[in-house]
């Protein structure tokens, strides 16, 4: 009975998010559409009482919950929050758009919510079948989310695309898990690594699962040579979804990848190590030379998130401490770029009007000034020029893979950033030096302009002082990994 | 209170002209276009003043580091913001200050849409390059020399000609390259010292291979800075198109951030790497020299022409570093403030007639001097100046490099002096088609001579030019000790004992 209530205590917030998510959806059959506010009140407080629920009963020790299949330590904590924090961001951009595009529903944010308790469930998992199973219910979340805007001919087709190679991805990380399986006999993270380091197993069986389950996680992640849905999912999604796929799930996903392969797998090193490594560079290369031909913004986007997820891999390819904190540092500031860049996209798409293409952008400097300088932040910080949080990002990084001994790989990563600079000038080249095509006002609610601005401001002040987010996330690296 | 002020006049010298730059920004209001001028004067102004006691307060004998402040900045990685000048950072601080008041006057009426953001761009523009002149700490360094890119970029774009957007990107792009070469060697130094401290960098021992590497390194991104044959294409691009503001930034100051960080990074870091490879910076220079001369004289547009002679002048900046002596480096340190000068006062030139005629082609002119006699005056001696006229500042440097040169190598100072030849040829028969001779045509004929406001900053211009022609002691005195620390510096080996 004892071990419960710990239990329990450990996976409160998902415990919490799980109810009132269901409590949305039932509220929301008894509301009036000009009552249907509260619905969104509702998810912003969930999430709010989440966020205060980790943060009071986190410790720096690390608990397991639910004979061992859960984990609640301080990179899941930290990783918690910055979930919560990206989701309320999200719900704050988003609230006009699906508004105006008949979305706002109980069904939106319930499913928001839970995908984000398959987030935190892949974060906290610490047996492969707990997070095969918050993948699943983030995976889940996400093709019924795309698909959410029914009507929409395109948001469908992209919703099956999705679907049907997640599913694929999905099936092939269970089987690489069923090898592991196969010769450890546990699906249990820490007793997966005891048994591989009593040197159990034969090794080309455990290649052969190695192998699906980095694919799997790569599909998950959008890593070259499994990125080919990313582009199509992200044009066909309504904005509000793409800007919710593109960020905060990559911090779950990150932590699968550390969950399973540093965890899990540290005995398989040197081979997923190679795997990773592969990856980056492809990632790289067709991130940035792809995203230069691209005219859809979103698109564009896109192959932008595959290029920094490279230099994600460039990280934990360095399979370091330093790396893994450093990854953890580009994911985080990968996400609030990521949001700042959708949040502008979405501010400037109206009821019927998607402001998805590039030359969308034109002339944005002479309709608001101030929008348009956001921007800038944003995409000056995606280049990775400094004063801009970007900057440290990649600088973080390369330094961990220039310590590893990755001398030419970082050479070539930092040639590859040229190119990507390259499509992000685009982007000021519209908005500063191109006159503007459209001149309508630019209508938002005020807490959208508000939080956009503090979101985009953000990333330069964070790149002035990012000691405290750097220091964050070696907390959370270093209290969880040993 | 004066106290503090001159402790950490290296960051009242850089915040500044930033503050002042989001002020304007701030304040702005597009109907009111002279308000916002006049803000952004008297922030230039102060700015400007705000360094003057770095001249007064400088402590001559000493070829250190002076006003050093600091704090720590990104305890993870040893970064510290670490400021300090020496003899060489001064003079180019000063001109970069001065300069910027010089651009906010010359856009007074020049520049009509969004004036706030074209005179925020120019004052943020100089904090962050005096703090690029002042960082002592490398990446502190780095976030400078980077985030001035933005600002430029956006000049260029906003503000310039048909082509600018092509112009923009290409110096953008050229520039990067480069800085994230260096930054990968600031990350390779870090990882050997432990620090990012520029004075660690200078005392840790590394074997030849790796410091021709990090040289190189440090080459593609200055080298591309200056610029040097053959990585100089974006400059005549990004001259011609830029507004006459972003020329005199880019020719007069932009191009210094190279030199001086050849001073500061790349001879001292991997002095025996400068030393094995002063050959074919020689060469290069000298190309750049002679080569780039005669590029200019067939140039038949005039900011083109100017930015060709850039490229030359700079090439006695790279030729008098590399024959490491001390007039050598000290004729180089002349030329790349007399060049500021100069420039400044050549591209304004342009400016001037381009505002009047919309031309910058050098047959739309022709007996400018019957329309103009005032302007014609300076601008011939600007054009005397620039083809090393004695008595002017473009002599003065570029004699004390010859003299350094002939001190090698006869064949050196040979090569480098036929500039006396060719500079004066390109500049003199750019002059004669552009002043002398019949009126041209009726655009000329209705030209008229300057207003105050350009009268006054020519004038600035003209007496500061005579001014360190004549008398350049004060510049020299000013750099002697550092330079002559920096070169002993440069003399001893840092390959690892037993190599």
């Amino acid at each position: 009975m004892e071990n419960i209530r710990y239990d329990l205590i450990a996976a409160l917030p998902e415990i919490v998010i799980v109810s009132m998510a269901m409590l949305i959806l039932l509220a929301d059959l008894f509301l009036k559409n000009a009552n249907r506010i509260a619905i969104y009140g509702l998810a912003q407080l969930t999430l709010l009482v989440a966020a205060y629920i980790t943060f009071t009963t986190h410790a720096p020790s690390v608990t397991y919950a639910f004979t061992g299949t859960f984990v609640d330590d301080a990179m899941a904590d930290v990783l918690k929050l910055m979930t919560y924090l990206g989701t309320s961001l999200i719900f704050v951009y988003t609230r006009q758009y699906i508004q105006q595009r008949d979305m706002f529903r109980g069904e939106f944010y319930a499913l928001v919510l839970f995908s984000v308790v398959g987030m935190m469930i892949m974060i906290s998992g610490q047996s492969m079948l707990t997070l095969y199973v918050g993948l699943e219910l983030l995976s889940l979340s996400l093709y019924a989310l795309v698909a959410l805007d029914r009507d929409n001919a395109r948001a469908t087709e992209a919703a099956m695309k999705y679907f049907v190679l997640g599913a694929l991805a999905s099936g092939m990380l269970l089987y690489g898990m069923s090898m592991i399986y196969g010769m450890t006999g546990s699906l249990n993270i820490s007793e997966i690594n005891t048994a591989l380091m009593g040197g159990g197993g034969n090794h080309a069986v455990l290649i052969l699962g190695l192998v699906f389950i980095v694919a799997g996680l790569a599909f998950k992640l959008g890593a070259v040579p499994f990125q080919m849905w990313v582009p199509d999912v992200y044009e066909g999604s309504p904005t509000a979804i793409t800007m919710l796929i593109s960020s905060v799930p990559k911090l779950a996903a990150f932590a699968f990848v550390i969950r399973i392969l540093v965890q899990g797998l540290p005995t398989l090193i040197v081979d997923w190590q190679q795997m990773l490594m592969i990856m980056a560079v492809l990632s790289i290369i067709i991130g940035n030379i792809t995203a230069i031909a691209q005219t859809n913004l979103k698109r564009m986007l896109a192959y932008s998130t595959i290029s920094h997820i490279g230099f994600v891999l460039y990280g934990l390819m360095s399979a370091s401490m330093n790396g893994f904190v450093y990854a953890l540092f580009y994911v985080v500031s990968y996400v609030l770029m990521t949001l700042a860049g959708f949040g502008i996209v979405i501010l400037l798409s109206r009821k019927g009007f998607e402001a998805d293409k590039l030359d969308d952008l034109k002339g944005l400097n002479q309709r608001s000034p101030w929008h348009a300088f956001l921007m800038l932040i944003v995409m000056f910080s995606m280049a990775g020029i400094p004063p801009t949080l970007g900057f440290y990002a990649k600088f973080t990084v390369l330094q961990a893979a220039l310590q590893a001994g990755y001398l030419w790989l970082v050479v070539f990563a930092v040639l590859m950033a040229v190119i990507g600079a390259y499509y992000y000038l685009r982007v000021i080249k519209l908005m500063y030096f191109d006159e503007p095509v459209d001149h309508s006002p630019i209508e938002s609610p005020i807490d959208m302009r508000i939080v956009l601005g503090m979101n985009a401001i953000g990333l330069l002040v964070i790149g002035l002082m990012p000691q405290s987010l750097m220091e964050f996330c070696a907390y959370a690296i270093t209290r969880s990994l040993s | 209170m004066v106290d503090y002020f001159i402790q950490h006049i290296l960051s009242f010298s850089i915040w500044v002209p930033v503050l002042a730059g989001l002020v304007v920004l701030a304040t702005s209001n597009e109907s009111k276009p002279n308000n916002t001028r006049w803000l952004a004067l008297v922030g230039s102004l102060i700015s400007f003043l705000v360094t003057i006691p770095l001249y007064t307060h400088f402590n001559f004998a000493d070829g250190g580091f002076q006003f050093q402040e600091g704090f720590r900045w990104i305890p993870a990685f040893n970064i510290n913001y670490h400021l300090g000048v020496d003899g060489i950072a001064i003079p180019l601080i000063l001109l970069t200050s001065f300069t910027t008041v010089i651009v906010i006057i010359s856009a007074w009426e020049v520049i009509e849409k969004r004036v706030a953001q074209y005179m925020a761009c120019f004052l943020i523009m100089s904090g962050l390059m005096i703090g690029v002149f002042s960082a002592l700490d490398a990446i502190l360094y780095y976030v400078f020399w980077e985030a001035m890119l933005i600002p430029l970029f956006l000049v260029i774009g906003i503000w310039g000609g048909s082509n600018r957007v092509y112009a923009t990107i290409k110096f953008f792009l050229y520039t990067l390259l480069g800085s994230l070469l260096m930054l990968v060697a600031f990350i390779y130094l870090y990882l050997s010292t432990g620090s990012f401290e520029i004075t660690e960098f200078y005392k840790f021992a590394m074997p030849l291979n790796v410091q021709v590497l990090i040289f190189i390194a440090f080459f593609a991104a200055f080298a591309v800075k200056i610029p040097m044959w053959p990585v100089h294409t974006w400059l005549p691009d990004a001259h011609v198109e830029a507004p006459t503001g972003g020329s005199v930034v880019l020719a007069a100051i932009a191009l210094k951030l190279g030199g001086y960080s050849f001073l500061r990074f790349a001879m001292p870091i991997a002095p025996d790497a400068a030393h094995h490879l002063s050959g074919y910076m020689i060469a290069l220079s000298l190309i750049a020299i002679v080569y780039i001369a005669l590029v200019a004289l067939v140039q038949k547009d005039m900011k083109k022409l100017i930015a060709y002679s850039s490229i030359s002048h700079m090439g006695f900046v790279t030729l008098g570093f590399f024959i490491f002596n001390n007039l050598g480096v000290e004729g180089a340190i002349v030329q790349m403030v007399s060049h500021g000068f100069i420039s400044t006062a050549m591209f304004l030139c342009v400016g001037v007639l381009y505002e009047r005629v919309h031309s910058r082609q050098i047959e739309s002119y022709g007996g400018v001097a019957n329309t103009m006699p005032m302007f014609a005056g300076f601008a011939v001696l600007f054009a005397m100046a620039n083809s090393g006229l004695p008595g002017t500042s473009g002599f003065v440097g570029e004699f004390m490099v010859i003299l350094g040169a002939i001190e090698v190598n006869f064949w050196y100072a040979f090569l480098a002096a036929t500039t006396l030849i060719f500079g004066a040829a390109y500049t003199l028969w750019m002059v004669k088609r552009v002043f002398y001779g019949e009126v041209a045509n009726h655009h000329v004929a209705a030209l008229k001579d300057l207003n105050k406001r350009e009268f006054l900053i020519l004038a600035i211009l003209a007496i500061l030019v005579l001014a360190l022609g004549i008398y350049p002691q004060p510049l020299t005195d000013m750099t002697n000790a550092t330079v002559t620390q920096f070169l002993s510096q440069l003399a001893q080996s840092k390959l690892p004992a037993g190599l």
